[in-house]
């Protein structure tokens, strides 16, 4: 009685409708359907992104003015405390991160749209977990990022960082961690709010911040100490780095200018490895993750 | 024996102090279109919408296609079909892509996909315009679209809350069509909500409901029946003088109702030919209605559905209501 057949059920049999009916057994549950899940949200926010391609333009819009405007303005300025680097060439990874900073943002809060226009209630009511969809959605928010990033890596050779394959596999990893982190922290936020207006004041609010404090756009070394703190309680932080790390690599730099540009990150005079670094925001995306799944869970 | 598609006992739910659904008990059989009939704010949408597991009984017990809505959430969600009031659509996806998504949450099986797809969408006459936008669809035809997605996954129970709500008159009757064509090809149990009296006479059964209660449920004809009179209506001149008349000679109340002299007989038909012999009054034309199940809404509450809204949505009423 309790099966989920769809065999005609009850007493009068019922005649096999013309043109070759089409009978769906949809099966129990089980990963499997988890995964299936997880799989078409993850599809849905490429096609979504991949139609808006004003949103494509806008999101790198951005990152440039702060790499080539602000950052040529200010060359002249810097130069003095660049050891001979240029100031765009130090700011890149900053950029790099930023690129999907901002992408990651901005895929989050397609949850609060779907809320407004009555998707969301598609997915709330269908009989797969609600950690397929919040999965899903980081998911995808981490894939379209770390296109955009793909983007702005492109464009290494106009300050004056080479081309390398191993940077590119180094940085798109990070940047697709980064990415997952973001878009998790950012439905985390967007469960909660209802309204767009609410959501982009937030996030207006808390990226700048969270950007200028993770060291993107100055160098780590001879911080005031509260700022210094700041630092490393800033998520961001643990990803400029190494993304910083992977870029400076492959460029000719005296050691000097290294110690100066690239001091790395300390914990109380601890100097943390690059895998500590990214065990770091591993941390957070995972956190976040299952404050969002948990947030989802009663929505 | 038939196997019941729904089975509610006792089904209770409040909000704060307010009883929203006070006691409901229900059984439709598999098979059936039953409407559940009455004025917004009557609890219609907060009963289906325990039915359809989005919201927690604070008592009593639903059973949806043999599955307990509380402790078997999952396995009810697989079995219902699901068509909101608001709409629910990706506007940036083509009709089809919205129906794949459907299809893989569901989890059909990918080797039925095509071809189920092809078939709601035919019903509901959309496959030519599958590629489009959603965004480009009328209101009419998102409504359709919804009702296609609602039908992918075979579902046993299709739940369809008020499904002509905002539209057009032409489309509300295309609507109809297509339900009645889906009742023809598939097997399937529609359970929708309703506040127009005139659809709610497109279903098996109907219950009305009223402040968190049944008060009535039957056929639409039985409960036509009950009501047991027909509506007459006079064209006078002097309609002063058809209401004084029809007092005194056949001992009825009428009213003015619509501009025409009203009076509810029990046979309307036999009434005519003893109206013109003994009325004394110039007549310019009859017409003898049918009950309508307005009327039955009136005589089971004393109000009518508009009245009835009206009054729900006064909120010191509403107050003075959930007091008591």
């Amino acid at each position: 009685m309790a099966s989920t057949s769809t065999a005609p059920a009850g007493a009068a049999p019922v005649a096999a409708p013309p043109g070759a009916p089409v009978r769906v057994v949809v099966p129990p549950g089980g990963w499997r359907a988890d995964l299936r899940g997880i799989k078409v949200v993850w599809q849905r926010e490429l096609i979504r992104f991949w139609r808006d391609k004003l949103r494509i333009v806008t999101s790198l819009f951005q990152p440039l003015i702060f790499l080539f405007v602000l950052g040529g303005g200010l060359a002249h300025l810097a130069s003095g405390g660049t050891q001979g680097v240029d100031l765009r060439t130090f700011m890149y990874p900053g950029v790099l991160a930023m690129a999907v900073l901002f992408t990651a943002m901005f895929s989050a809060a397609s949850v609060v749209w779907d809320r407004e226009y009555g998707f969301l209630r598609e997915m709330l009511v269908a009989p797969v977990r609600r950690g397929s969809i919040v999965l899903g959605k980081c998911l995808g928010g981490a894939t379209v990022a770390a296109f955009q990033g793909l983007i702005v890596m492109a464009l290494a050779p106009l300050v004056h960082v080479p081309y390398s394959a191993v940077m590119v596999a180094e940085v798109l990893a990070l940047q697709l961690l980064l990415a997952f982190m973001i878009t998790a922290f950012g439905v985390m936020c967007a469960v909660r709010i209802k309204q767009m207006q609410a959501f982009m004041a937030l996030m207006q609010m808390l990226v700048m911040p969270l950007l200028f404090l993770s060291g993107a756009l100055f160098p780590l070394s001879g911080l005031p100490r509260w700022l210094e703190v700041l630092n490393r309680f800033d998520p961001l932080t643990y990803a400029v780095n190494p993304i910083r790390t992977a870029v400076f690599d492959r460029i000719d730099l005296t050691p000097a200018a290294r110690a100066a540009l690239l001091p790395g990150i300390t914990w109380f005079g601890w100097q943390v490895p690059i895998g500590v670094q990214a065990l770091v925001v591993v941390g957070f995306a995972l956190v976040m993750t299952t404050v969002a799944i948990w947030e989802f869970r009663s929505a | 024996m038939s196997e019941l598609a729904v089975e509610v006992r006792d089904l209770v739910k409040r909000f704060g102090d307010v009883e929203a659904v006070r006691g409901i008990d229900l059984d439709v059989p598999a098979g059936e279109t039953f409407g559940f009939l009455g004025p917004n704010g009557a609890g219609k949408s907060t009963t289906i919408s325990m039915l359809c597991t989005l919201l927690r009984p604070d008592g009593g017990s639903a059973l949806v296609a043999g599955h307990d809505v509380v402790a078997e959430r999952d396995e009810v969600r697989r079995s219902i079909g699901l068509v909101f009031q608001e709409p629910t659509l990706d506007m940036y996806l083509t009709a089809q892509q919205n129906l794949r998504f459907h299809a893989e949450l569901y989890g059909v099986p990918k080797a039925v996909v095509p071809a189920r797809m092809q078939l709601v969408m035919e019903m509901v006459g959309l496959w030519e315009r599958r590629s489009s936008l959603v965004s480009t669809y009328s209101g009419g035809m998102k409504r359709r679209l919804e009702i296609a997605r609602g039908l992918l996954h075979a579902p046993r129970v299709l739940f369809l809350d008020e499904p002509t709500v905002g539209l057009d008159p032409q489309t509300r009757a295309s609507i109809w069509s297509y339900i009645e064509t889906l009742k023809e090809q598939e097997d399937i149990t529609i359970f929708l909500t309703t506040h127009y009296m005139d659809e709610a006479e497109h279903c098996d059964r109907i219950a009305i409901i009223d402040q968190g209660k049944i008060i009535a449920l039957d056929t639409p004809e039985a409960l036509k029946a009950s009501v047991g009179k027909d509506r007459v209506q006079l064209q006078v001149d002097d309609a002063d003088a058809a209401i004084e008349a029809l007092r005194e000679r056949f001992d009825l109340d009428a009213t003015i109702a619509e501009g025409h002299v009203t009076v509810a007989v029990p046979a309307g038909e036999a009434f005519v030919p003893r109206l013109f012999a003994e009325l004394g009054v110039p007549i310019r034309g009859v017409s003898v209605a049918r009950p309508s199940l307005d009327d039955v809404f009136m005589s089971y509450t004393g109000t009518t559905i508009r009245d009835a809204e009206a009054r729900g949505a006064d909120p010191m009423l509403a107050m003075m209501r959930g007091r008591h």
